[in-house]
């Protein structure tokens, strides 16, 4: 059977080749020895014979080579060959090889961090059953009141959206926006954590099934049921140590008792546009919401999570939602009801605000990528000018073209494989920084190298070895072989083809480094503006802790404000204390509250056209201690409170707002929630409720009163506002051991918090700017040695007939500078047609900045002219006579 | 013979095929005995020879074993596979189809 005598050979040939070498060569030897002792038997001496047979047997080494390409397995000898060879060549200099596998590796690894980090988080599905059907649904406004037109919905609606869509969709109520105090217990301390109420479907609808316990029931979901909560893996872990003991365990939150149902799954996360992932708690919304906010159309607490039911569109879920929810805005007078409903796919909530800085990211990767490929294809090329002479005297002796290119990519492939390698773990490094740095991040959870992405990291080497390959084999021609093994190289002329091809990849590497240039220019002037927007208030020395009373313990409003007064007196006499005061939210710390207002002495207006005002609640010392200034009017009095706390501050806006331009002291206004009108006694300075949003009109009313069970305790330090942390945390202790303080931050790293987005993106791509400027340097410098190197002869000629150094300094570094000023030109161009993409990441930075563009030119120009210095100097300096003997 | 082509190398194939009929041999005696066979008109070179029966034996038409020579010393010995003597068959057959046709024309003129 030939098929099994062929696999044997196979084998055989694969695994002895070495033996069946030597095999062949006795072969040949016996046949000669054969040869030689015919002849000898026909009467030639032993010379003679020994002669003769040689000569009839040929060229044996060529016979051998014959011989041996009959032989199977002949294309993978030759590609080990290939490997050797291109190893030892690699291995003769270190320097080149070591710095082009690192410039790979940089390319590489960045682009393999950064495709993980799109994949999962844009690609991956969310980690729910059949999670393409889940939606998230909110309301619109076509009045378009906000920043963006995805508005939380509130329950009067959404109960009407539920029965109208019955049979199309199942809807649950989530609100991920609540906390509760997690009372001490068995040696734990107080802790204050987030949490989320929801309906009794939501775990259903999502498709999740606890990891311990149940999921709520319609029992559990009503407003006299017995208290239920869920809790996360994180959480119970973390407090509780992992115990399966916790399922009907009573805890205390707000200081009302619990029992645990249930605990979550450990891979449950749920992200939405809104915050969520750092959800610990979850409980029914019926039993937890307060009955005003599950009848209200005008107070919007919620978001509406939904499951499409077989075959159901978004889009005309959307439609029909929205016509229900204008007919619902009609039919309601009362103000701040909105006429329209949103929707999206869950994916696409919980990454909406990642989108396009991860694509600005992965474009730049992209280019960092291309700028790295061609600076290895410019050092293959340059050494494989070196190497003319011998490729040329291969050629000569026959060497095919295709066996010469397929060096080439060996080589090139080596270099590609080392620099995947070294750039996998530079990734895999760079992600677990990443992981750390970023927690806030929604779907940070979903970031793993797998499969995929090792598939990914192949075909990268792959692109990035094929390409450099390729240029450096385009550029070698096979022409001017006889020219090549010239030994004079005044008549040489190859060089000036391949640089001209170093050109090209200069100009493109310089262009690409001034479109990233351009782009971490302004981001990180987008960055600065944002991070020294004006507040409002000076935000240096401000400590900010916040306390929250759980109305179970502190059933009376008398019983809130005692604490609070208690507190601030006893804050205040701490020493190092400047200034403190109590305020609802501090600036920059949110958004938390809002309600319409309209002027009493003012003719009545349809509640829809009351202006909306930013609700905060302050005591009389709060002002002095974030320095608002107090514009007109007087600040509140310490005996304004309780019932006698009818009495506001408003801000500048808030007065042009609701009084235009009268004298708005001493008028009253009212809310759309009561008929309580409260008098106007002051107006202050505005302040912004986040960082990268303008300021909107806010009142202050007194916090002593109005039903404030929570407030931030704002300290002012005369410096290292930190170190006051932890008195205030024991006077707070001392007052009620039981509760606990959280958020305690400076202000200025509150709205750091707030903008650390924009400093993640603005540092991450002004990294690879530099990379690539740095790149695109070595690169100019690399060209512009060798062809100095090149036009010795040239230059020596040139002082020979009478140049100056200053001529040959000018005309070296003209030469240099052409191609980054091409690049440059053409980076511009580039630039004005790809800025336009990230204008959603820019804060009041126009995508067109000239200042911007004359920063970069300059960048360039001066790195370039560095890059380019020295060899220009060097060919300055030359000695005439040296360089004309020069071969 | 000159440099092989493609029909001359056929041929040889044929010849190593048929001379290895009769019983197992070294490359060296296969060319003594093509020599003597066709009364000394055909002299195979060594170039074509050794390339023939290397890629013979990667086809599996002949397998090579070493063994003691005639002359004492160790040497490579071909001998046809079963699969061998039905691909000489079959080429016998195509020569004798081939060689006719062209004697046809050739005797024709």
């Amino acid at each position: 059977m030939r098929w099994i005598s062929q696999l044997q050979m196979r084998a055989q040939m694969l695994f002895g080749r070495g033996r069946a070498s030597r095999h062949l060569d006795d072969e040949l030897q016996f046949h000669i020895d054969r040869q030689i002792a015919e002849n000898r038997a026909a009467g030639m001496t032993a010379d003679e014979a020994r002669y003769a047979a040689l000569r009839t047997f040929g060229n044996r080494a060529l016979l051998r080579e014959q011989t041996r390409s009959t032989w199977s397995w002949r294309w993978a000898e030759s590609l080990v060959r290939d490997f050797r060879y291109g190893f030892r060549a690699l291995r003769r200099t270190p320097g080149f090889a070591l710095s082009a596998v690192f410039v790979v590796a940089l390319g590489i690894g960045a682009n393999i961090a950064l495709f993980t980090v799109f994949r999962s988080v844009l690609l991956k599905p969310l980690a729910f059953k059949e999670p393409d059907q889940l939606v998230t649904l909110f309301e619109g406004d076509s009045r378009h009141r906000g920043f963006h037109n995805y508005l939380p919905v509130d329950a009067g609606s959404f109960f009407q959206w539920q029965s109208a869509t019955a049979g199309r969709a199942e809807m649950a109520l989530v609100s991920p926006w609540q906390d509760y105090n997690v009372s001490a217990d068995s040696g734990k301390l107080p802790e204050k954590v987030k949490a989320a109420w929801c309906s009794a479907n939501f775990f259903s609808i999502l498709g999740v099934t606890p990891h311990l316990g149940r999921g709520f029931t319609d029992e559990d979901d009503r407003p006299n049921a017995q208290a239920t909560v869920i809790l996360t893996n994180a959480f119970w872990m973390r407090r509780y140590g992992g115990d399966p003991a916790i399922i009907g365990k009573t805890i205390w939150l707000d200081a009302k008792p619990f029992t645990v149902i249930g605990v979550l799954p450990q891979s449950f996360v749920f992200s939405t546009s809104f915050g969520g992932n750092k959800l610990q708690l979850w409980t029914p919304v019926r039993h937890e919401a307060p009955p005003f906010l599950l009848t209200t159309f005008s107070d919007h607490e919620f978001l509406v999570i939904a499951r499409l039911l077989h075959g159901e569109s978004l889009p005309m879920l959307v439609d029909q939602l929205g016509a229900l929810q204008k007919r619902i805005q009609l039919s309601h007078a009362e103000g701040s009801v909105h006429d329209g409903a949103q929707g999206r796919s869950m994916l696409d909530d919980a990454v909406a605000s990642y989108r396009t800085p991860l694509n600005a990211l992965l474009a730049a990767t992209c280019c960092v990528l291309l700028i790295a490929c061609m600076n290895v294809a410019g050092l293959l090329v340059a050494r494989s000018a070196a190497r003319s002479k011998e490729l040329a005297i291969r050629s000569a002796l026959g060497g095919g073209k295709f066996r010469l290119l397929r060096e080439r990519l060996v080589e090139s492939l080596m270099l590609s494989a080392g620099g995947g390698g070294l750039g996998m773990f530079l990734a895999w490094a760079a992600l677990q920084w990443l992981v750390h740095a970023r927690a806030d991040m929604n779907r940070i959870e979903a970031i793993h190298i797998d499969a995929v992405v090792a598939a990914f990291t192949v075909a990268i080497v792959g692109f990035c070895a094929l390409s450099s390959g390729l240029i450096v084999a385009l550029s070698a021609g096979g022409k001017n072989v006889l020219s090549a093994l010239h030994d004079s190289s005044r008549a040489h002329s190859a060089g000036t083809g391949r640089v001209a091809l170093r050109r090209f990849l200069l100009v493109s590497e310089v262009g690409l480094t001034v479109v990233l240039l351009v782009g971490a220019n302004l981001l990180l002037k987008s960055y600065q503006r944002l991070r020294s927007s004006d507040m409002g208030v000076p935000i240096e020395n401000v400590l900010t802790l916040q306390v929250d009373l759980p109305t179970a313990r502190y059933k009376q409003p008398v019983q809130q404000v005692a604490f609070f007064e208690n507190l601030i007196a006893q804050v205040r006499a701490i020493p190092g204390v400047q200034a403190a005061g109590l305020v609802s939210t501090p600036p920059g710390e949110g958004w938390n509250g809002d309600q319409l207002m309209s002027v009493v002495e003012h003719p009545p207006l349809q509640q829809r056209d009351w202006p909306d005002i930013h609700i905060r609640g302050a005591d009389p010392g709060y002002f002095d201690a974030i320095h608002l200034p107090l514009l007109s009017g007087r600040v509140f009095t310490s005996g304004e409170r309780l019932e006698r706390a009818n009495v506001v501050l408003i801000s500048q806006l808030a007065a042009k707002a609701l009084f235009q331009d009268e004298n708005p002291i001493g008028k009253h206004l009212r809310s759309q929630n009561g008929d309580t009108s409260y008098e106007v006694v002051g107006v202050v300075g505005d302040t912004r409720w986040d960082a990268a949003q303008p300021a909107l009109p806010t009142l202050y009313w007194p916090i002593y009163g109005n039903n404030y069970s929570f407030a931030t305790i704002v300290v002012r330090a005369s410096s290292h506002a930190e170190a006051l942390a932890l008195p205030v945390q024991k006077v707070v202790a001392s007052l009620d051991p039981d509760l606990p303080v959280y958020g305690v931050m400076t202000l200025r790293e509150a709205i750091g918090n707030s903008i650390v987005d924009s400093q993640f993106d603005s540092m991450l791509v002004l990294g690879f700017a530099v990379i690539a400027l740095l790149l695109a340097a070595a690169g100019l410098y690399g060209v512009l040695a060798y062809l100095v190197t090149q036009r010795t002869t040239e230059i020596g000629i040139r002082m020979a007939l009478g140049a100056q150094r200053g001529q040959v300094l000018r005309l070296v570094l003209a030469d240099g500078l052409r191609p980054a000023l091409y690049g440059l030109v053409l980076g511009l161009v580039g630039s004005i047609a790809a800025v336009r993409f990230i204008r959603s990441m820019l804060y009041e930075t126009k995508p067109l900045d000239p200042a911007v563009f004359a920063n970069v030119v300059a960048i360039l120009l001066v790195t370039a002219a560095f890059a380019c210095i020295l060899p220009a100097w060097r060919a300055s300096r030359l000695d005439p006579i040296q360089a004309l003997r020069t071969d | 013979m000159g440099k092989p082509n493609d029909l001359v190398q056929g041929t040889l194939d044929l010849l190593i095929l048929k001379t290895l009929l009769p019983d197992a041999m070294h490359g060296w005696a296969i060319a003594k005995r093509i020599q003597q066979l066709s009364g000394e008109v055909l002299q195979v070179q060594q170039g074509s020879l050794y390339p023939a029966l290397h890629r013979l034996e990667q086809q599996g038409w002949i397998k090579a074993k070493w063994q003691e020579s005639e002359t004492g010393r160790q040497a490579k010995f071909y001998a046809l596979t079963a699969a061998g003597r039905k691909q000489l068959e079959s080429e016998t057959a195509n020569w004798n189809r081939l060689s006719a046709a062209i004697n046809l024309i050739v005797s024709e003129a």
